[in-house]
C-alpha cells in the first residue's frame, strides 16, 4: 500500500500542473478514472527465506499440534467415564468427558484451519489476478439458432396442430397428481366432534394430579391452585397424553363474595370452581395464580384471566375466556363433575361457534 | 475432430494421481470441467465469508446428523426410563425422548454431537441472515443473481422449519410446548384447521405420530431440498463469478482476485476447519438445550420462560403481542388473533424475498451488475433493509417479552404495547434515519473528493488566516468514491400529447414513476462531483483555498 499512495501522492500533486498543461484536452481527462490494478507488492515470505521458512515451521507446527489434539481426543475417550462430573472455573459442574472431547477436537481442527489459512497468506502466491467476464444471455445468431430448433421440435410434435391430444393430456396430466392427494386421507381421522369432548361427564370424580386422590373440598383452600384430571384415566393409558390434554383442570377457591360473575359461583361449589387448564390462545397449560387479585396467567404468551369473573381475558393474546366445569359434591364427599365441559377447551377453531 | 483412434500418444501419464484423472477424463471430461475452474478467481473481502459459514455449518449438521440417527428412536410409543439420570428414575417418557437421554448420558462423546448440531444449526440460520444482508445491501442480488437470491432465501425459509422439526424430536416439554403452539395456529385456519390438524398428529394432539413424521421430514425431505438447492446456489456462483466491490483495476467486465488452486483452495479448506472447530469449542463449553432439565413432554404441564430456538422468535413475537381477536358469525368462529399473525410469518420474510423484482421494476433497471454497491449510495434499499431488520427485532423483542420483563423489571403490558406500536412505526423511522445517514455520508463523499481527507493539521496562512490541510485523495479512493452510477428517475412523460389531447397514463405506471422518483429523485441522492467540478476546485477559480495539495505538511 505504502508505495501505491506514494506513487498515487506524487500524482496528485502534480495535478494543478499537469492540468494546466493540458487545459485543451481536460474534457477528455477524467480525474476519476479507474487506475488499474496496483503493482503487486512482495511479502517478507517472498523475499526473505528466512521469513518463509519461519512461517512453514509454523504451519507445519500447526499441523502437529492437530495431530496431538486428535490423540488427546481419542486418550480423553478411553479414559473419562462417561458419567464422570467436574467442577471446572468458570463453567461450573461438567461433564468431563463432553469437555475434554470437544476441546481436544476443536484443537484437532482449529490446528488444521489455522494451518492451512496461515499457509495460504503467507507462501502461497498472493499475486492478484484479472479473469474476464462473460454475459449469461446468448448472441443473436445463436437465439434464433435454438428457436429454429425449438419450431422444428414442436412442429414435429404436432402439439399445436392436434388440439384434442393437447387438451385430453393436459387433463390427464391435471388429475394423475389427485391420486397422491387421495393417499393422503389415512394420515388422520376426521374431526368429528373429538375437539368438542372431553373426558368429564356426570359424576366423574376429581383426581388431585398431585396426589392421584379424590379430591375433597376441604383439600382446597383459599389462595391454593390446584390441578385435577378424571378419575380412571391413567398415566399408562394408550391415549393418556390425549385426554389430559383436553381434560386437564385447576382448581381454586374464592371467597364466594369475591366472586363476580353470577354463573361461575352457581357452577362451582362453595366458591371452589374448576376452569379448564388449556389456555383458549394456542392451548399452552396455564400455571400461573396471583392469589391477591385470583388473575392466571399462561407462561407462554402471557395471556391473563381473571378467575372470579368468569375466567375473561384481561390482558394477552386469547380471545375467549376458559371454559368451567360444573362441578358438586357426591354422598362420599368428593368432588365430582355435573358434565362435560359446554364448550370445547383449548384454541379456537372454525368449527366452535 | 472425429477420429477413432485412442487418445493421443503424447499423454504420458506417470505420476499416479495424474493416471487416475487421465481415467476420470475419458469418462467424465474432468478435464474440460477444470480448464475454467481449476484456477477460477474468487475476489477476496471478509464479507464473503458469511457465506462460506453457512455451507461448512451445513455440511456439519450433515455430518453430526448422520450420527445422531444412529442412536435416536423415532418413536412415541411409552417406556419407563431406568437410565444413569437419578432425577427422571421411573418416569414415563417417549422413546424418542428416553433415547435423547441415552445419547446424552450413555453414549461417549454422544453429548458433545448432540451440542455440535445444536450450535450448528443455530450458526446456519444466524449465517444466513448475516449473509442474506451483506447481498442485500451491496446490491449483489441483482441481475444476473436475481435466482441465485430465491434460492438463498428459500434455503433460509426451508432452514427454519429444518431447525424446527429437528428440535420438537426430542419431545421434551419445551419443544412438545412449540409443537401444541404450532397445532394451536394450524387450527386457527378458517375451514380447514382443524382437519390439517388431525392429519398432521395422526389424530388429536399430541397422538403417536408426529415425532416419527417429523424425524423423516427433518433428516430426508427437507436437508434433501436443501442440499439440491445449496448444490446449484454454488453452480450459480461459479457460473455468474463473484461480485466484487469497486476498486482500482475492478470492472463490470473483470473479476479480480485468487485462484481457486491454490488460494481459494487453502483458505476455503482452513476456513471450514476454523468453523468446526469454534463450533467444537462452543459445544464442549456452552451447554444448548438440555433436556433432561426440562423432562419430556406432557401437555397439561409448562415451564415458565419458555421460548423457540431465536430463528423463530419473530414469529413468537407476532403471536405474542396480536390482540386476541375473535369474530363469531353464522355458528362459526374466524380466530384472527392467531391466524393474522400466522399469514404475516410468511409475508415478512416474503417482502424481502421479492424487493430485487420490485427494485429492478421501480429503477427500470436491467442491466448486469458486477460490482457491488456501496450502501450509502443506494439510500433507499439500504433504509428498506435496515426497516426490515428493525421489524424483525422489535418481533423477536415481542417473543422475550417475558424474558425482557423480569431480566429488565419492566411492566409485560408495557413491552407488549411497545411492540404494537413499535411494529408499525419503528421501521418507518428507521428507514427515515438510514436514509438521512446514507445522504450524510453521500455528501462526506463528495466533499473528500473534492476537497481531500482531513488532516488535522492547522495551518497559519501570511495574512493569519487560519486554514485545515487537506490531503488529496489517491486516484484507487477518487474512482472508488464516485464509481457508482446515478440513475435519473423514470420520468412519466408529458401529461398531454403533441395534439394537445390529454394522454392516458396508466395508474401503474404512474406508481412506478412515484416510486422511481423516490429512489433516485434529487432526495435520494447527493449528485457525485463531476469532472468539472473537480477540475474547478483544484484550480482554485472563485473558491476558497482550502486544497493544498499537502504542501507544507510533509
Amino acid at each position: 500500500m505504502s508505495d501505491e499512495f506514494g506513487s498515487h501522492k506524487d500524482v496528485s500533486e502534480n495535478l494543478p500542473s499537469a492540468h494546466g498543461a493540458h487545459s485543451g484536452d481536460a474534457v477528455q481527462h477524467d480525474p476519476f478514472a479507474n487506475p488499474g490494478l496496483p503493482p503487486h507488492e512482495y511479502r517478507r515470505q517472498d523475499i526473505d527465506e528466512k521469513a518463509a521458512k519461519h512461517s512453514e515451521r509454523v504451519v507445519a507446527g500447526l499441523f502437529t499440534l492437530s495431530m496431538l489434539g486428535t490423540i488427546a481426543f481419542i486418550a480423553c475417550f478411553v479414559i473419562f467415564p462417561v458419567d464422570k462430573i467436574v467442577y471446572i472455573f468458570p463453567f461450573g459442574h461438567v461433564s468431563a468427558l463432553n469437555f475434554s472431547l470437544g476441546l481436544t477436537l476443536a484443537v484437532a481442527l482449529l490446528g488444521i484451519g489455522v494451518g492451512a489459512v496461515h499457509w495460504a497468506r503467507t507462501l502461497m502466491s498472493d499475486e492478484e489476478i484479472v479473469d474476464e467476464r462473460h454475459r449469461a444471455d446468448a448472441d443473436d445468431e445463436l437465439r434464433e439458432n435454438i428457436r429454429q430448433q425449438w419450431i422444428t421440435g414442436a412442429r414435429e410434435s404436432g402439439f399445436g396442430r392436434r388440439k384434442l391430444i393437447r387438451t385430453t393430456m393436459y387433463g390427464a396430466m391435471a388429475l394423475v397428481p389427485l391420486a397422491g392427494v387421495v393417499l393422503l386421507r389415512d394420515l388422520g381421522p376426521l374431526p368429528e366432534d373429538k375437539l368438542f369432548h372431553t373426558l368429564w361427564a356426570k359424576g366423574k370424580v376429581l383426581i388431585n394430579s398431585n396426589t392421584n386422590k379424590p379430591l375433597r373440598p376441604e383439600d382446597v383452600v383459599v389462595g391454593s391452585l390446584t390441578f385435577a384430571q378424571p378419575e380412571g384415566l391413567q398415566e399408562s393409558d394408550e391415549d393418556f397424553q390425549q385426554q389430559i390434554a383436553k381434560a386437564a383442570l385447576m382448581i381454586v377457591r374464592l371467597k364466594p363474595e369475591d366472586i363476580k360473575d353470577k354463573r361461575e359461583a352457581q357452577w362451582g361449589h362453595e366458591g371452589i370452581v374448576a376452569f379448564s387448564k388449556i389456555c383458549t390462545h394456542v392451548g399452552c397449560p396455564i400455571s400461573l395464580y396471583e392469589q391477591q387479585t385470583h388473575h392466571v396467567l399462561c407462561p407462554c404468551h402471557q395471556s391473563t384471566f381473571d378467575l372470579s369473573d368468569g375466567a375473561r381475558v384481561i390482558f394477552g393474546p386469547a380471545g375467549h375466556p376458559l371454559p368451567q366445569l360444573r362441578i358438586s359434591v357426591n354422598g362420599d364427599g368428593n368432588l365430582v363433575a355435573l358434565g362435560d365441559f359446554a364448550v370445547p377447551v383449548g384454541p379456537a377453531f372454525w368449527e366452535r361457534s | 475432430m472425429s477420429t477413432t483412434t485412442e487418445s493421443p500418444s503424447s499423454r504420458q501419464a506417470t505420476h499416479p494421481g495424474e493416471r487416475i484423472a487421465e481415467w476420470t477424463d475419458g469418462r467424465l471430461g474432468l478435464y474440460k470441467l477444470a480448464k475454467s475452474n481449476l484456477r477460477k478467481i474468487f475476489p477476496d473481502h471478509w464479507s464473503f465469508m458469511l457465506g462460506e459459514v453457512c455451507l461448512y455449518s451445513f455440511v456439519i449438521l450433515i455430518l453430526t446428523g448422520v450420527y445422531l440417527t444412529l442412536f435416536f428412536h423415532p418413536s412415541m410409543n411409552e417406556v419407563v426410563y431406568h437410565g444413569p439420570y437419578a432425577p427422571l428414575q421411573g418416569v414415563r417418557m417417549s422413546d424418542a425422548y428416553a433415547s435423547t437421554m441415552h445419547i446424552s448420558f450413555e453414549v461417549r462423546g454422544g453429548l458433545l454431537v448432540r451440542q455440535i448440531h445444536h450450535w450448528a444449526a443455530l450458526i446456519f440460520i444466524a449465517g444466513m441472515i448475516v449473509h442474506m444482508m451483506r447481498v442485500f445491501f451491496t446490491g449483489g442480488f441483482r441481475k444476473p443473481r436475481e435466482i441465485n437470491w430465491l434460492f438463498g432465501w428459500t434455503l433460509l425459509f426451508l432452514g427454519m422449519f429444518t431447525g424446527f422439526t429437528g428440535y420438537s424430536l426430542p419431545d421434551d416439554l419445551l419443544s412438545g410446548t412449540g409443537v401444541r403452539f404450532m397445532e394451536g395456529a394450524i387450527l386457527s385456519t378458517p375451514l380447514v384447521g382443524t382437519y390439517l390438524s388431525m392429519f398432521l398428529f395422526g389424530g388429536e394432539f399430541p397422538g403417536h405420530d408426529f415425532v416419527s413424521r417429523f424425524y423423516s421430514v427433518h433428516i430426508l425431505l427437507l436437508p434433501g431440498l436443501m442440499a439440491g438447492l445449496l448444490t446449484a446456489h454454488l453452480i450459480l456462483i461459479f457460473y455468474h463469478k463473484h461480485t466484487q466491490f469497486p476498486g482500482a483495476g475492478k470492472t463490470e467486465k473483470n473479476v479480480v482476485g485468487t485462484p481457486l488452486l491454490p488460494i481459494y483452495t487453502a483458505k476455503a479448506g482452513g476456513f471450514f476447519f476454523l468453523v468446526f472447530g469454534v463450533i467444537s469449542a462452543i459445544a464442549a463449553m456452552v451447554t444448548v438445550n438440555p433436556i433432561w432439565t426440562m423432562g419430556p413432554y406432557r401437555p397439561d404441564q409448562v415451564s415458565t420462560g419458555a421460548q423457540p430456538d431465536w430463528y423463530m422468535g419473530f414469529s413468537e413475537g407476532l403471536i405474542r403481542v396480536m390482540p386476541g381477536w375473535e369474530i363469531r358469525l353464522w355458528g362459526h368462529t374466524l380466530v384472527l388473533g392467531v391466524f393474522i399473525p400466522l399469514m404475516i410469518f410468511p409475508l415478512v420474510l416474503l417482502a424481502i424475498a421479492v424487493y430485487p423484482f420490485i427494485e429492478s421494476w421501480v429503477t427500470g433497471d436491467k442491466r448486469e451488475h458486477h460490482i457491488l454497491d456501496r450502501p450509502r449510495n443506494r439510500p433507499v434499499r439500504t433504509g428498506f433493509g435496515v426497516a426490515w431488520l428493525t421489524l424483525y427485532f422489535v418481533l423477536l423483542v415481542g417473543g422475550g417479552n417475558d424474558i425482557w420483563a423480569t431480566h429488565f423489571h419492566l411492566s409485560i403490558n408495557a413491552i407488549t404495547w411497545f411492540v404494537r406500536i413499535g411494529f408499525f412505526v419503528l421501521p418507518v423511522l428507521t428507514y427515515w434515519i438510514t436514509k438521512r445517514i446514507c445522504l450524510g455520508l453521500q455528501r462526506r463523499d463528495r466533499d473528500k473528493v473534492l476537497h481531500g481527507r482531513e488532516t488535522g493539521i492547522i495551518k497559519r496562512l501570511p495574512h493569519g488566516e487560519f486554514i485545515e490541510v487537506h490531503e488529496p485523495l489517491s486516484q484507487q479512493q477518487l474512482h472508488v468514491l464516485t464509481a457508482h452510477a446515478q440513475p435519473a428517475p423514470i420520468e412519466l412523460g408529458p401529461a398531454v400529447d403533441e395534439n394537445g389531447v390529454a394522454r392516458k397514463t396508466n395508474p401503474v405506471e404512474k406508481l412506478q414513476a412515484r416510486m422511481s422518483r423516490n429512489f433516485y429523485g434529487e432526495h435520494s441522492q447527493i449528485p457525485k462531483p463531476t469532472a468539472e467540478e473537480y477540475e474547478e476546485v483544484l484550480a482554485g477559480h472563485g473558491h476558497h483555498e482550502e486544497i493544498t495539495s499537502g504542501s507544507g505538511s510533509h
